[in-house]
């Protein structure tokens, strides 16, 4: 196997120019998205035949939810990466990746109890997976913390790859937690190996919606670490070079 | 389309007040995630720009 593309990621300004390149074409698809979605979603998906038209807070319910696991896992591979390999890139990554994360969980928790309302008569229940997904913004904050609390550079890049690298085992038990113990949140929407359990003009803007959450992360993820890697790298002449020009063009003052 | 007039479709069903505030709440916290980058990005280039003025007048 060519590990050429491996060793390129510890380059930060080959980083920097390909994120260039990238962030305008996730925007449009971001955005792009998530408008067909939310309209398909809102306006034309048929109400369901149980849940009345609340069921339509699932098209931002689950994508936020998927992302939030999605990104904390982006955060303990990271973690690993950056623990092994001592990539720099590793630990912008999972600097400004955690505060992402950590508002689409509460994205989840808030859009799951406006949904619980209506439908289970309740805000909040002390139930598996919304306990779990409790939890997992618990770790987003101390991931954060940690990040703050050390001023030490490589000292919190390692103390935060290992609370990533810990708290990744809460993962698995958000996503079985619906079956392994008795809940009132449903089962999972989207399962790889059959057919989801309702039309497609059901699930059809549920996936554009999951597509787009995805694309939005990645460019607000590029926009972080971006700028991060301009503060880290100040001393090097392209960034200086990249700093001038930017704001020349920008017109600070 | 699921509804037959616009005030059918502000209403949804008499769960209107809850589809629009979590989409109206997830909006706002899709907004704030990319102001905040914008933001800090903008402050750091002031603060650069102001540096390098102080510098170059030494």
């Amino acid at each position: 196997m060519n590990w050429t593309w491996f060793h390129k990621w510890g380059s930060p300004k080959w980083f920097y120019q390909i994120s260039g390149r990238w962030l305008p074409w996730l925007s449009a698809a971001a955005v792009l998205l998530i408008a067909t979605g939310v309209v398909w979603g809102l306006a034309f998906a048929p109400p369901d035949y149980q849940q009345g038209n609340s069921f339509r807070i699932i098209y931002i319910h689950v994508p936020a939810a998927m992302l939030a696991q999605s990104c904390y896992v982006l955060l303990a591979v990271a973690g690993l990466v950056g623990l092994v390999w001592k990539m720099k890139i590793a630990d912008v990554a999972l600097q400004s990746a955690a505060p992402i994360g950590a508002w689409m969980t509460a994205i989840a928790l808030l859009t799951g109890a406006i949904w619980g309302k209506p439908t289970w008569g309740s805000w909040w229940v002390w139930d598996a997976r919304l306990t779990s997904m409790l939890i997992l913004l618990f770790l987003y904050f101390g991931v954060i913390a940690l990040g703050n609390a050390i001023s030490n550079r490589d000292s919190a890049a390692k103390a935060c790859a290992v609370l990533a690298l810990v708290g990744v085992v809460n993962i698995p038990i958000i996503k079985y937690s619906v079956e392994w113990w008795n809940t009132l949140h449903q089962g999972a929407t989207f399962k790889i190996t059959e057919r989801p359990a309702m039309p497609a003009e059901m699930w059809l803007p549920l996936l554009l919606m999951v597509l787009g959450f995805y694309c939005f992360f990645g460019a607000v993820l590029l926009m972080r670490m971006r700028l991060e890697v301009l503060k880290r790298e100040a001393r090097a002449s392209w960034v200086k070079e990249e700093v001038a020009k930017q704001i020349e063009q920008g017109g600070v003052r | 389309m699921s509804f037959a007039s616009f005030s059918e479709f502000l209403a949804m069903g008499h769960h209107g007040l809850y589809v629009w505030t979590a989409y109206g709440i997830s909006l706002a916290v899709l907004a704030l995630n990319v102001a905040l980058p914008l933001l800090s990005r903008r402050r750091y280039l002031q603060e650069e720009a102001r540096r390098l003025r102080r510098e170059s007048q030494k």
